[in-house]
């Protein structure tokens, strides 16, 4: 057990909404950027998004294909592993639904992978039905390459390395593939509101 | 805005903690490109869950230091000390 | 180089504040009292780790200032405006309370002295921290090692022990890089470290020079790159990075 440092309260200050936030996570007005790598720079003529692997057929959008496509501006709290959490914050995407009007699964869990290798695994079910965007604004403005863009997952419900940044496709799998925190340690799942940060918790 | 990193000696006190002895010192081969690096010189990102080590070669990922529960985890199948 | 073993296995130990000393505007040094402490090697640091009232920790390494030969462990903190843990090292920290490290680690950038090659050193900004460590190291030990130290500071305001390293011992040359502001007599160097610079002051690669360098990882790139252009042994040249320049 590690002694108390008298008055050392990190960047955290007042008290939280036990309604609001999870257990563990303190409201930080800031936001910080996190990264297991350098910060892909995309060009959009060569971006595109995929649905593929366990499906019918795959679905592929160039950026002014999926740029067309209708979108949403929604207001979520996030809530990241390392306890921070922001609240209000505003995204504007491509709903996952959309996305798979038209494909047909044959998986139920997906693999989500971005420009710079980093994956992370969801059921199928976590994105779907209103759960999950694909989002390139945030805050009215285009998603900035330090937090994700030009565009990245949006799964709010879970902790926030589920919603990968510089996310280019969702491949559907059969069996649940471990992507790279999950296979690190961090909790398959990831629910803010069991506190599911680590394996086993 | 530039990319957050410092360099494997910020390992060293989980590194020292987890194998009982300093390895800034030494070197290992990254598994991706074969090429060898000293652990003080590897590329890591600190902001992250867990801080995570890029050879600084290829920068592929080769090492990740997980401190969970007290129990320092170091993953290196990709760096062969 | 192979591993140094450890006097037992590494681990979080507590250290008791005697006194928080100001340096400059942004930095102060820690000195501690650390009963557990089993001594150091210049250019080593420390892992330090904060808990609050409700189990929240956060941790970071700060370079050991003080020699193996000092009374106290010291660490000098620069503070990081909006920063986690260097405000409340640096403004709430006071004699008497309690923090817990992890040290002294780090075997790969240290120097010990008679080796018979000269010692030269950049420190950028906070850089200077285990540099100075090194020095005060030196002299202690009485070391006849012929040392040059080049450090790299926005203004004199900025220049971390500036008396002391004034006072330098026999041997020792400090030459001040002032790259944002100097006085209008300065006789120091203006501006970054350049080849002319290094021109005057850096060793031939013909004299193998221990070469030590710290700080941001861009005065830390582009001193590395310059010395290895100009023929150093790159084995010769150790390096430690403390995150992006300002």
């Amino acid at each position: 057990m590690s002694p108390i440092s008298r008055g050392f309260h990190g960047r955290r200050h007042g008290t939280v909404d036990p309604l609001r936030v999870p257990p563990g996570q303190y409201v930080t007005r800031d936001f910080p950027v996190l990264s297991a790598g350098p910060t892909p720079r995309a060009h959009l003529d060569d971006w595109t998004f995929t649905i593929d692997g366990a499906v019918q057929s795959s679905m592929s959008w160039s950026w002014s294909e999926f740029s067309a496509l209708p979108a949403e501006t929604v207001t979520k709290d996030i809530h990241c592993v390392t306890k921070w959490s922001k609240l209000d914050t505003t995204w504007r995407g491509v709903s996952v639904d959309v996305l798979f009007e038209g494909v047909t699964a044959e998986g139920a869990y997906i693999t989500a992978w971005s420009d710079g290798g980093y994956t992370t695994n969801l059921p199928l079910a976590d994105v779907r039905d209103g759960k999950a965007w694909v989002a390139y604004e945030y805050d009215g403005q285009p998603l900035a390459p330090e937090h994700g863009g030009p565009a990245r997952l949006l799964v709010p419900h879970l902790y926030f390395w589920k919603s990968a940044k510089w996310v280019r496709g969702l491949t559907l799998t059969v069996t649940d593939e471990p992507g790279f925190w999950e296979g690190y340690g961090y909790n398959n799942y990831g629910d803010p509101w069991r506190e599911q940060r680590y394996q086993g918790d | 805005m530039e990319d957050f990193t410092v360099d494997g000696n910020a390992l060293a006190g989980a590194l020292a903690q987890s194998l009982g002895r300093d390895v800034t010192g030494e070197r290992g081969t990254c598994g991706h490109c074969g090429k060898a690096s000293l652990v003080a010189e590897l590329v890591v990102y600190p902001k992250a869950p867990s801080p995570v080590a890029r050879c600084p070669h290829c920068g592929d990922v080769v090492m990740v230091v997980t401190e969970i529960s007290d129990t320092i985890t170091v993953h290196m199948d990709t760096y062969a000390m | 180089m192979a591993g140094a073993a450890l006097p037992g296995r590494l681990t979080w130990q507590l250290a008791r504040v005697v006194e928080v000393t100001p340096e400059t505007a942004q930095t102060k040094t820690l000195v501690l009292d650390a009963p557990d402490w089993a001594g150091h090697r210049a250019g080593q640091h420390v892992d330090v780790r904060l808990t609050a009232e409700d189990g929240y920790q956060a941790q970071r390494s700060y370079s050991i200032a003080s020699a193996p030969e000092d009374d106290h462990l010291m660490l000098t903190v620069e503070e990081i405006p909006d920063g986690e843990v260097s405000p409340y090292l640096a403004e709430e920290l006071r004699a008497g309370d309690e923090l817990e490290l992890r040290g002294p680690i780090g075997g790969w950038f240290v120097w010990e002295g008679s080796e018979g090659a000269p010692l030269l050193m950049f420190g950028g900004g906070s850089g200077v921290v285990p540099l100075r460590a090194m020095l005060r190291h030196r002299a202690a030990t009485s070391d006849s090692t012929p040392a040059r130290l080049v450090y790299s500071a926005r203004s004199l305001q900025d220049v971390i022990y500036r008396e002391e390293l004034e006072r330098s011992a026999d041997g020792v040359e400090v030459c001040l890089a002032l790259t944002r502001s100097w006085p209008e007599d300065w006789t120091g160097h203006r501006g970054r470290v350049n080849d002319a610079l290094l021109d005057d002051i850096a060793w031939p690669a013909s004299d193998t020079p221990a070469i030590y360098i710290c700080g941001p990882n861009g005065f830390v790139e582009a001193i590395s790159r310059r010395m290895v252009a100009r023929g150093h042994d790159p084995v010769r040249v150790k390096t430690e990075r403390f995150g992006p320049s300002s």
